[in-house]
């Protein structure tokens, strides 16, 4: 599934934005001028990787400091331990697309219960 | 150098060895912990796993398909370090020899004198000490937390959603005022009156009452708060009595350069119990949260297997997080030594808000509740500055 995101004008370097679908992905544009679409959702709880720190081809996630590759989606450290989804990232006519990974999401236990109709 | 043996299975000492790993030593590592269990996540045990949101397999801090090439010695405390015969002692009568030794054994839950052997009374530091208080709170009814720190904070916000009756007693004014400062200390502390916990400030705990279970907190002003569970949360000690007369100087913990190093070559400490000169403070700081656990061993073990012929570099500021009664708390830097703090974005009324903490302009402190976006973008900011 082929998603557009955003114009690559509205997407300076070294920012991110977040896709509003279920589960969210975002779209990171690094400080190198590179673009990387991965699962927004941090594997260990919920929080957006998009408000998360941007380094070179890196994300933290804004609450616990495990990295995520944006171009494998590894997960460098605890407290996460599953990898994030990675996406295929295509621009056409300035604007940015996302073709959705087809593999299951790692969602955090808590969401994962959440979906699964069990306690938040 | 062919062995070293890490002290403390937890965060800090997994952090290590695995910093070991990365940074290339191939030698003989041994990872020596006193608790039975392999290294498992702290943070949790005060929420989501005290709440029975997650399980115990969600703790393991290591992942399935790792291997560090360790032997683990667990369940099995160090007892001494002989710098001469660069040995550690362990209670079960064994010795490890080792070349490069890293002091990673955390801090322990202090207790309240004359609280032992009474049903209902907890700390909560451990797995152990969570399960057992984990069964406590099933029972329901009144629990008294004393001490409203973050982790008493964040016991009484989830003992409170799963629905009992909760008061927090605090010796000092104002909750938190050491970490944030008074303002804010106060503006996070309120997020247990607006939750209906009573909070009850300025007043000391003279001691408990209870024939085997605890029935009651006395309070020095006379008063007796009734209870079925306590929870005393009075902050930790750092486990450091084994080095007694090991030569290692020991000063809140261990006393180390801003590299984890000790003053006895080949040994560096990491973690809770190490007290790590910090540049920018200008000052040792015993900093006793989960990133610096995770994050300073690296530099350490640098140093380590250079022998201490590293530069030292800058460590970031100093952060944690906190989550009580839903709201995302999250702190970086020092708020000791600010002379101002202003409110940036949002309101403080809402606790949805950003803080910055400035000594003579200069930002050195950021607060956040529920504003993790924000947050991350001042606390970049705060790292990079001189
Ligand atoms: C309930 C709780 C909630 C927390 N929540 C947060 C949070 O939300 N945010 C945050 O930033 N931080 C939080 N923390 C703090 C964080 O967990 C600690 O900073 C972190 O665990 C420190 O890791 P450490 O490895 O240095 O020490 P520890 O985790 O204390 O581990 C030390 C280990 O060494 C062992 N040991 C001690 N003495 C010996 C000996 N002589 N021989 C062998 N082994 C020994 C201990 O048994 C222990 O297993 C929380 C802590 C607790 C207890
Ligand atoms: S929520 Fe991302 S590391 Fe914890």
């Amino acid at each position: 599934m082929m998603i557009p995101a955003c114009r690559l004008a509205d997407l300076p370097r070294g920012e991110a934005h977040r896709l509003d679908i279920d589960p969210p992905v975002s779209v990171f544009h690094t400080d190198d001028g590179e673009l990387f679409a991965i699962d927004d959702t941090c594997t260990h709880q919920d929080a957006s990787l998009a408000d998360g720190w941007l380094e070179g081809c890196e994300v933290e996630c804004p609450l616990h400091a495990s990295k995520f590759d944006l171009r494998t989606g590894a997960v460098d450290a605890p407290p996460a331990k599953l990898p994030v989804r990675t996406h295929e990232v295509v621009v056409e006519d300035g604007m940015i697309h996302v073709r959705i990974s087809t593999e299951a999401p790692n969602l955090p236990p808590c969401i994962a219960a959440r979906l699964a109709g069990g306690p938040a | 150098m062919r062995t070293v043996a890490v002290v403390g299975a937890s965060l800090a000492g997994l952090s290590a060895a695995r910093s070991l790993r990365k940074q290339g030593y191939d030698g003989r590592l041994v990872v020596i912990g006193d608790e039975p269990h392999r290294p498992y996540d702290r943070p949790p045990l005060s929420k989501e796993f005290l709440a029975g949101a997650i399980g115990e397999a969600d703790l393991a801090l290591e992942r399935d398909d790792e291997d560090l090439r360790a032997e683990w010695v667990l369940g099995t405390r160090a007892t001494g370090l002989d710098r001469a015969e660069r040995a550690i002692r362990l209670a079960d009568g064994r010795d490890i020899r080792a070349d490069g030794v890293v002091i990673a054994t955390g801090a322990a839950a202090r207790t309240l004198p004359g609280t032992d052997g009474l049903a209902g009374v907890h700390v909560l530091r451990t797995l152990d000490d969570a399960r057992a208080l984990r069964d406590d709170l099933a029972r329901g009814g009144r629990l008294v937390v004393i001490g409203g720190g973050f982790i008493g904070a964040e016991v009484a916000s989830t003992a409170y959603a799963l629905g009992l009756d909760v008061t927090v007693v605090e010796a000092a004014p104002t909750p938190l005022a050491g970490p944030l400062g008074e303002t804010m200390g106060g503006i996070v502390s309120a997020l247990h009156a607006d939750h209906g916990v009573r909070l009850l400030c300025g007043v000391g705990v003279k001691g408990l009452s209870g024939e085997h279970r605890v029935d009651a907190v006395l309070l020095e002003n006379g008063r007796g708060v009734p209870a079925d569970t306590v929870v005393v949360g009075v902050g930790a000690r750092p486990c450091v009595d084994w080095l007694r007369g090991s030569g290692i100087e020991l000063d809140n913990g261990v006393k180390c350069g801003a590299d984890g190093r000790t003053g006895v070559a080949g040994v560096i400490a990491v973690g809770d119990c190490a007290n790590w000169y910090d540049p920018r403070a200008g000052a040792h700081r015993r900093v006793e949260h989960w990133t610096g656990a995770m994050e300073r061993p690296d530099a350490a073990v640098a140093a380590l297997l250079a022998h201490g012929a590293t530069e030292p570099g800058v460590p970031r500021p100093p952060y944690f997080w906190s989550d009580q009664y839903g709201v995302k708390i999250q702190f970086a830097g020092h708020a000791t030594g600010a002379d101002s703090v202003t409110v940036e974005e949002g309101t403080t009324d809402d606790r949805c808000f950003l803080a910055v903490y400035r000594r003579a302009g200069r930002p050195v402190a950021v607060l956040g509740m529920n504003q993790p976006r924000l947050f991350t973008r001042w606390r970049k900011q705060l790292a990079a500055a001189p």
